[in-house]
């Protein structure tokens, strides 16, 4: 039996981390996003797992890393100054292939900005922020609902992909409280296991090698330097440099299909409303306001790898309106895969867009 | 077994340069490890990056080797995860006490069940030569080239102040009291650090008047002076040499540790 709460987002998030088995949880306070460690640290111990509070973000994203290497699924959760410092050990992350959970509950910056308030300012420094080329996963919830369902499909698909993935959310759905229905079990995809035999960094048809879990005698050596199949240190041949870098990027564009999650609304409108995380939610007013009209509305809950054939959902679409609490991050990347004009709806200070703003942004462009 | 059954063969020769005394620190280090009776499958070594953090890149055990000054960090989530696992950390003096010096002390004081080996060379080797926390006073480094002017960092007393279980400095000329000291390490529940001061010919006895390892070695011997004798020379009033530096067991305790197997 499925049970009924009414629960914060971050709550949600670390309930839905602990429904997806997470066993380790390392972290360093920093509001917005703070609960979530806070209701790790109350469950975590319960169940046989383990909370640490590090010194700071860049060791809480490097415990992660280490107890994922002996099997843990394994999460962190931070917001925008926390954030920039993770960012070499994440590179780390992707180089070694190591499944990881990162919360980013946003707040405004740059710098300590708004720490009270949402923003969407860091959806770029999720996909780019380290140092050299990569791709990742990243999730955003638009509910505390999704809170809890995005953080799960976050380990399942950091678990079968090897990448870390993020769960973008914002002080808005992180603070919010609603309806939460926690299910009885989620399914999460495991980590699949190197087989014997097999070189650590030999990768099957999909891209992904099998993970050699520490303490399981498989003597796997694991490092930051450009790699072999060995997983030997080879940093300064070209083309194999070219080869890992280009297997990295590739397991995770090639499963874009596979990864995507959007929702379709109005798939025959001509003016159409693309959102992730909060904005979502004035979309959703502005919808229920007119009901006559047919306004589409593209919503994505993974924005990272970017689905750019959901733009194919609105195959009679004269404009796509991209409301963002940041200055276009997003509508910078549709841009780049239609003929569409795309329309940014910026909205900064901490604030949702309202509905109105919405309905402006519509009329001004037909 | 024998110690040298813990290296990759497959991965030899190390990238260190003649006269260098990591491989020194790494035989001992193993040593240790294989008179204890701890298996390969069960130890884990993790390094950060530097000259020194190569040193897990060539043992055969599974290994971790991380980001510059955060091995602590990784260490730390691996212990904690699974205390049943051995973990050994190798860092090099910029690695634990510059960058990294913020975990370094913190996991002294978490006092999580580790053992930490410091190659103490006194510099940057890997980048060639650059100023570390322990440079010496007016010692010539590509970034101190009239001699550096800055403190100088006493790691071991660090460690003690930290809260670590168990610190013991020596250098790559005492190779039996460094072998019994990284014993001890891996015997003691919680931290340990073992810092080894180290010769660099190549980045810091080139510039500095120690040019053939040898100078290194001699300066290593007969400027080490045992904690015990250290002791008593002050005790009774008499001088100790400005340049010596004291050597042997600082601490071994029992203070409440972190990720130690049940
Ligand atoms: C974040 C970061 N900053 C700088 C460097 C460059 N770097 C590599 S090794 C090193 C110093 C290593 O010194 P030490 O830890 O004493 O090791 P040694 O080579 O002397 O054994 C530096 C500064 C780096 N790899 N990462
Ligand atoms: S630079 Fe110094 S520390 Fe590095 S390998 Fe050469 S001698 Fe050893
Ligand atoms: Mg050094």
């Amino acid at each position: 039996m499925s049970r009924v709460e009414f629960m914060q987002g971050n709550t949600a998030c670390a309930e839905g981390a602990l429904a997806a088995g997470c066993g380790f949880f390392a972290g360093y306070p920093i509001t917005p996003s703070t609960e979530v460690a806070e209701h790790m640290a109350a469950k975590l111990p319960k169940r046989k797992g383990v909370f640490v509070q590090m010194e700071d973000e860049i060791a809480s994203i490097a415990a992660v890393i280490g107890a994922s290497w002996t099997g843990a699924r394994a999460m962190t959760a931070t917001s925008g100054p926390g954030f920039s410092l993770m960012m070499e050990n994440l590179g780390y992350a992707v180089m070694t292939e190591t499944p990881c959970v990162v919360v980013n509950i946003q707040r405004g910056g740059p710098s300590t900005g708004q720490p009270t308030l949402g923003a969407q300012g860091d959806m770029l420094q999720c996909r780019f922020g380290s140092h050299g080329d990569y791709s990742i996963i990243a999730l955003s919830p638009s509910s505390v609902q999704e809170m809890f369902e995005l953080t799960a499909k976050a380990f399942s698909l950091s678990e079968r992909y090897r990448v870390p993935a993020f769960l973008m959310g914002d002080e808005i759905i992180g603070h919010m409280r609603e309806r939460l229905t926690i299910p009885d079990s989620v399914e999460v995809a495991a980590r699949r296991r190197l087989e014997p035999g097999t070189l650590p960094y030999t990768a099957g048809e999909d891209g992904i090698p099998g993970f050699p879990t520490f303490g399981q005698g498989y003597g796997v050596h694991v490092t930051g330097l450009t790699h072999d199949e060995r997983g030997y240190p080879a940093a300064t041949n070209p083309r194999l440099h070219e080869k890992l870098v280009m297997r990295l990027v590739h397991k995770v564009e090639s499963a874009r299909k596979e990864m995507a999650d959007y929702v379709v609304t109005n798939p025959g409108a001509e003016q159409v409303f693309i959102s992730y995380g909060a904005p979502a939610r004035s979309v959703f007013q502005l919808l229920h306001d007119r009901p006559g009209e047919e306004i589409g509305h593209l919503r994505l809950r993974v924005v990272w790898p970017f689905p750019e054939f959901a733009l194919g959902e609105f195959p009679d679409a004269k404009t796509f309106l991209v409301p963002e609490m940041n200055l276009g991050q997003v509508a910078r990347e549709i841009q780049r895969h239609t003929d569409v004009p795309v329309i940014p709806v910026p909205r900064l200070g901490g604030d949702l867009h309202p509905p109105a703003m919405l309905a402006k942004a519509l009329e001004a462009s037909r | 077994m024998s110690f040298r059954d813990w290296y990759r063969a497959d991965r030899l020769p190390t990238i260190y340069c003649a006269g260098c005394g990591n491989g020194t620190v790494i035989n001992c280090a193993l040593h240790a490890v294989d008179t204890l009776g701890w298996r390969w499958e069960d130890t884990i070594f993790v390094s950060g990056i530097g000259c020194s953090s190569r040193a897990p890149g060539y043992i055969r055990t599974d290994s971790l080797h991380t980001t510059h000054g955060r091995a602590l960090a990784f260490a730390t989530g691996i212990k904690l995860a699974r205390p049943e696992l051995h973990v050994v950390v190798f860092t090099g003096d910029g690695d634990l006490a510059a960058i990294g010096g913020n975990h370094f002390i913190h996991a002294c004081r978490r006092n999580v069940d580790m053992t930490v080996i410091c190659m103490n060379n006194w510099i940057y080797g890997m980048t060639g030569g650059q100023g570390s926390p322990t440079t010496p006073r007016g010692a010539i480094t590509t970034t101190t080239p009239y001699g550096s002017g800055e403190g100088v960092f006493d790691l071991s007393a660090l460690a003690v102040a930290a809260g670590a279980n168990h610190v013991a400095r020596w250098t790559s000329y005492h190779v039996k009291e460094l072998t019994n000291a990284i014993d001890a390490g891996l015997r003691t529940p919680g931290f340990s650090l073992i810092e080894v001061l180290t010769q660099c010919p190549t980045a810091y006895g080139r510039r500095n008047k120690l040019r053939e390892v040898s100078d290194t070695i001699e300066y290593l011997k007969t400027h080490a002076i045992l904690l015990q004798r250290y002791n008593r020379l002050v005790a009774e009033g008499k001088p100790v040499p400005e340049d010596m530096f004291t050597v042997g067991e600082f601490v071994r305790r029992n203070r409440p540790a972190m990720g130690v197997p049940p």
